[in-house]
């Protein structure tokens, strides 16, 4: 991870290319507004009920019957399924990403500030932990309490702390040792004033970067998790659920498949087009990590 | 020096982590025996299977107890077939390791040329095709990729087997077949991180000083690349390659569903299903202490490519 | 003089439609020594990189740059990078990052002259040996097999050096080829590069904003501003009698003591009267380095080494030495910001080393800094920056009205209080820097080489606002400094600090003008004159330390 001071300014980039930049930038926003609004819109509204089981609308191919993309298995409206998979994922999303900026920034910024044995011990036990993959801490708590998107999402959120406490960390180190910062202790401010009002602005940018690819990291693994089982339960819909059910029917209509895929891999790739514009936008020489 | 304290680390980290998932597993709400007898056990039933795992001795004793036991190389047994969890272990890892070894190798091989060759025609077409390909393959779930690959290639070509594994003993290249499209689900989406990174590390390495001092000495800007730039370019490579590593093994987990592969992660799923938490427990420990040991042997060839850490 | 060797004609340099050169003519003959002299900003660089085509993409150049009959501009890549490092070659200012760190020295060495004289592999590490003998490197079979990070600064950029003539290039170009190095280091640096110019017969572009250096070395000098020529002439004919204002301004702001070689006379000033502010005893700064075996105890570094001194009431204090001597750590002390492992401070009555409550010092010491860029919160508005010690220390009464006069004393009108630092230049931050310093009031301002990163003529402006406002808010200045000549254009007394251990202190008439102690003399005599001596250092005393291994 580079520090987020750059010691060079960037070329100042040329029409074409930032014209490029802007509508990556503009894709992105407009699909992350759309899932958003999906989601919000199923609260209200769905085509049909996602949940109705109905025996005799099995596998009703596209706009049969007024299911735009037909049924599943139990002839459950897939469109409607997916609309509210939007809420599952983006719930997951932003709690997930939330329990770990919560408890990822502070340890990070203590590490930061303490530096000397207390820093080195935090970032080992932070590293213990980033060798735990979410998949296997999900694999644990579900194995202790039980699956569910409850689990799911806790255990994605603590899978990433150590993934924002050593951003947090790698950032802060570098502003910590700014001038400034020695001037303001020069006139009395102690360490948590000035973590929060001179090194949290400062390092601000390099958090948001990290945050959208976290949000969409965190989709992947909620979808994952459900996939496998231990995720999101029935009937609540899901994207990796509906991706589990379509799996034996993968042979005979792929389309089950498709459809659920294809939203997930939509929203991820809003979620990180926007999160590539808005680091071009702070600082185009940040780097983020995907660990 | 540096090398001793290093391992230090890692035997901290493996202790560490020991406690992590033992602790997981026994201090959370919910008591072993009780999940593991489901809703309708006896109070009476429950109390016999706790003497009979040694819950009802304290929690440090049964830690050390099983510590100790992983040392020895003994993982205990599993509560649902009686078999020694260790052997289990060993013979699900034969199935694991070479899908992800197998498909760390395609991920090297995809995204290296890639990387490099989009940093060396930065702003070109050629870059904006890479760059385009990779943030697709960042998006697709792995196992997506697994299930479309089913429906191509398995299904209506029948060339690659869509699920199964016949075990290496049966047929070395059957087994191999078996593992060819798991792994590629797994390498597409690794590589286009791999790309990126790789991309972004060389783009960095060419604006470096170093460079061009290179070039005020008559090299070319590809010579100056390749004697200069790529070797420097390597040590963040290979930080973001020993961690891709990690997320690999945990993506077997997943991928071994779709393809309904004998691994540790079908284990470890299994035993959720048949509440079997030594099993858990012990799967659980070996993937992480995998992990570990990866990060350990990356710090340690971080001395070889860089002399800046040997003298540290 | 003899043949014409390149001849820039009409060069400008644009950037997308942004002229950063306009218009640069010049030419030099074979065997000149050239100096382009001026101020971030001007251009020099740009039009070094330009002759040796190494522009970034987006730096378009036109105009003519002729060599050997050829217009480089016009040359294609490979026609180019034959010529590089082989007729022309060029240094760089900071060694440590122009130098690839995962290669040997002595392979980078000799890289130009297995690009163009294809010598074998087998034969790579003694000729490399041979080049960094040449430029004075002792040990010189040892360091060829080092990497960059084991050697000195100064043998670095001897490194460099030798990688440039190699190849036996016709002209050197060497962009501020001394300006990272300590000054004692930086003489030796330039008698080599004078030497090795000299006895290959080579010309010499040299760029930097230093006017003495350019003074010790060359025979004739450009000096650039905003992308133009504003004079050019033999060296010692500008900077004698400049012609135009601004080389005028540029020579004006050299300090006295680099003019020429005796240091002016200055009033001997004896240990004031006033009672002490600052009292240190016996102090020692020691940080442990981490073990590099099992059997040897951790190594340490004795960062501030048994120091004693005392600071008077309203005077400025000035504190020398070269990097790692320990001047900044004994100034974060004395500010409260370090912990001493051993000795007192005692501020204004303040027991610094003792106490736990820091709180009253606060009130009593600020601090200023070097760097300009990095002393202001980025995301801060100037008026909060101001205000911020006040908030802290819990003072009453109107902030604004106190901001706003603190502001003005700077010589920063009252306007900017909703702006933000980047908008400001170097010189402005540093002011604004200082408000902040003087907003609790304090009685003593210590200055952690508060000029350094600033360009020459704003140097002295900021050196003639310290002196006012010290006499306005009656202030005790502590200065340091790594630049003898600033020192003793503003301080009274003196110590000169060398690694950690006050080597020699008194008036600094005395000190500087007739110093003591071998190493003082040393750095007296390694500083560049702008009347051209350059001055010998002496050979035997090698004070070019490679880093701890």
């Amino acid at each position: 991870m580079t520090s987020p001071s750059s010691v060079t300014p960037p070329p100042p980039s040329t029409g074409s290319r930032s014209r490029w930049r802007r509508l990556n930038f503009q894709i992105g926003l407009a699909i992350v507004t759309g899932v958003a609004a999906t989601a919000i819109v199923s609260f209200f509204w769905t085509p049909f009920d996602p949940e109705l089981v109905d025996a005799n609308k099995r596998l009703l191919p596209l706009g049969e019957q007024g299911h735009v993309l037909g049924t599943d298995q139990f002839g459950r409206d897939l469109l409607s399924q997916i609309m509210v998979g939007a809420q599952t994922a983006l719930f997951v999303g932003i709690l997930a990403v939330l329990i770990a900026i919560l408890i990822g920034i502070p340890i990070g910024g203590f590490a930061a500030a303490r530096r000397g044995w207390v820093e080195d011990v935090i970032m080992r036990i932070s590293d213990v932990i980033y060798a735990f993959p979410p998949v296997l801490l999900a694999i644990l708590l579900v194995a202790a309490v039980s699956p569910g998107t409850a689990s799911a999402m806790v255990a994605i959120g603590i899978a990433y702390i150590p993934i924002v406490a050593r951003v947090t960390r790698g950032a802060s180190l570098s502003i910590f040792e700014r001038d400034y910062v020695v001037a303001a202790r020069a006139y009395g401010r102690n360490s948590t004033f000035i973590f929060v009002r001179h090194v949290l602005p400062n390092i601000a940018s390099v958090l948001i970067v990290q945050m959208t690819v976290l949000f969409s990291l965190a989709i992947l693994a909620e979808a994952a998790l459900s996939f496998i089982g231990i995720g999101t339960q029935p009937p609540t819909p899901s994207w990796g659920r509906s991706l589990r059910d379509a799996q034996t029917f993968v042979q005979l209509t792929p389309r089950l498949a498709i459809w659920p895929g294809l939203a997930i891999a939509l929203t991820v790739l809003g979620f990180n087009l926007l999160g590539d514009g808005v680091r071009d936008a702070l600082d185009p020489r940040l780097e983020v990590s995907r660990g | 020096m540096y090398v001793i304290r290093r391992i230090g680390v890692y035997a901290f980290s493996l202790i560490l982590a020991s406690i992590l998932v033992f602790v997981v597993m026994s201090v959370l709400p919910g008591d072993p025996a009780t999940v593991m007898l489901g809703t309708q056990a006896t109070p009476e039933s429950v109390a016999v299977l706790r003497s009979e795992l040694g819950l009802d001795r304290p929690l440090v004793v049964q830690y050390l107890d099983w510590f100790t036991g992983m040392i020895r190389g003994d993982l205990g047994e599993s509560v649902f077939t009686g078999q020694p969890i260790g052997p289990q272990i060993a013979d699900r890892l034969a199935v694991t390791l070479p899908l992800a070894l197998m498909a760390l190798t395609m991920t090297t091989l995809i995204s290296f040329p890639l990387g490099v060759f989009a940093a060396a025609r930065h702003r070109t077409l050629g870059d904006t095709v890479v760059s385009v390909l990779s943030q697709l393959g960042l998006a697709i779930p792995a196992f997506w990729a697994g299930l479309m690959l089913i429906t191509v290639f398995a299904i209506n070509n029948s060339w690659f087997p869509a699920s199964g594994f016949p075990g290496w003993d049966e047929s070395v290249s059957q087994s191999l077949r078996a593992l060819i499209l798991p792994a590629f689900s797994l390498a597409i989406v690794q590589s286009s991180i791999i790309t990126r990174y790789v991309r972004s590390a060389v783009l960095e390495t060419l604006r470096e000083e170093y460079i061009r001092t290179a070039r005020s000495k008559g090299l070319s800007k590809s010579q100056a690349l390749w004697r200069h730039g790529l070797r420097n370019a390597a040590i963040p490579v290979l930080t973001i390659l020993g961690l891709q590593f990690a997320a690999l093994l945990s993506g077997t987990v997943i991928i071994e569903t779709v393809f309904v592969l004998p691994g540790l992660g079908r284990m470890l799923l299994d035993g959720i299903t048949g509440r079997d938490l030594p099993l858990v427990q012990g799967g659980a420990f070996v993937i992480v202490a995998f992990i570990l040991t990866i990060n350990l042997l990356v710090d340690l060839s971080y001395r070889v490519i860089d002399p800046r850490v040997r003298q540290q | 003089m003899s043949s014409r060797l390149l001849d820039v004609e009409g060069l400008s340099i644009e950037v997308d439609g942004t002229p950063l050169v306009r218009d640069v003519s010049f030419s030099i003959d074979a065997g000149q020594r050239l100096g382009i002299i001026g101020e971030s900003g001007s251009g020099k660089t740009i039009t070094a990189l330009s002759i040796m085509g190494l522009l970034g993409e987006n730096l378009v150049p036109s105009g003519r740059i002729v060599f050997d009959d050829r217009n480089l501009l016009d040359l294609d890549e490979q026609a180019m990078s034959s010529i590089r490092g082989n007729a022309i070659s060029m240094i760089f200012q900071e060694p440590m990052t122009a130098l690839n760190p995962v290669m040997r020295v002595g392979k980078q060495v000799v890289e130009a002259l297995r690009r163009h004289e294809g010598i074998a592999k087998s034969d790579a590490m003694t000729v490399a040996t041979e080049l960094l003998d040449r430029v004075g490197i002792d040990q010189p079979d040892r360091r060829a097999r080092s990497f960059p990070h084991e050697l000195s600064g100064g043998q670095r950029q001897r490194a460099m050096i030798a990688m440039a003539l190699a190849c036996g290039p016709q002209l050197v170009v060497a962009d501020e080829p001394t300006t990272a190095l300590d000054v004692t280091v930086q003489a030796q640096v330039l008698q080599v590069l004078r030497d090795q110019v000299v006895s290959n017969d080579a010309a010499l572009i040299l760029i930097t904003h230093d006017l003495p250096v350019v003074a010790s070395i060359t025979n004739d000098v450009i000096v650039m501003r905003d992308g133009y020529i504003v004079e050019s002439g033999r060296t010692a004919h500008v900077f004698g009698s400049p012609s135009n204002s601004y080389t005028a301004q540029l020579v004006d702001s050299v300090p006295p003591m680099s003019r020429a070689i005796s240091a002016p006379a200055k009033p001997p000033s004896n240990e004031p009267e006033s009672d002490a502010i600052v009292d240190i005893n016996h102090l020692r700064k020691t940080y442990r380095l981490r073990r590099t075996s099992i059997r040897d105890s951790p190594p340490m570094i004795h960062a501030v080494d048994d120091v004693s001194l005392k600071v008077h009431e309203g005077e400025t204090f000035g504190i020398v030495g070269e990097s790692g001597s320990g001047k900044s750590t004994l100034a974060r002390m004395m500010v409260g910001l370090t912990k001493p492992t051993e000795g007192d401070i005692s501020v204004a009555g303040i027991d610094v080393s003792g106490t736990k409550n820091l709180r009253p010092l606060r009130d009593v010491v600020q601090m200023v800094f070097q760097d300009p860029m990095g002393s202001l919160d980025p995301r801060m508005k100037i008026g909060d920056i101001v205000a911020e010690p006040l908030r802290s220390l819990g003072h009453d009464g109107d902030h604004q009205s106190r901001v706003r006069s603190l502001l003005d004393a700077v010589a920063m009108p009252a306007d900017v209080l909703d702006r933000y630092p980047h908008e400001f230049s170097g010189g402005q931050r540093q002011r604004i820097a200082i408000a902040r310093a003087l907003a609790p009031g304090p009685r003593l301002l210590v200055a952690d080489e508060p000029v350094s990163a600033l360009d020459m003529s704003v140097q002295t402006v900021t050196l003639d606002l310290l002196r006012n406002l010290k006499e306005q808010f009656d202030l005790t200045l502590v200065f340091i400094s790594h630049d003898l000549s600033v020192v003793h254009e503003i301080c009274e007394r003196v110590i000169v600090l060398d690694g950690g251990r006050i080597v020699e202190q008194g008036p600094v008439g005395t000190v500087f003008g007739n110093p003591k102690e071998t190493y003082t003399q040393q750095l007296v005599a390694a500083i560049p004159r702008l009347d051209g001596a350059v001055a010998a250092t002496g050979s035997a005393l090698n004070v070019d330390r490679p880093p701890p291994s």
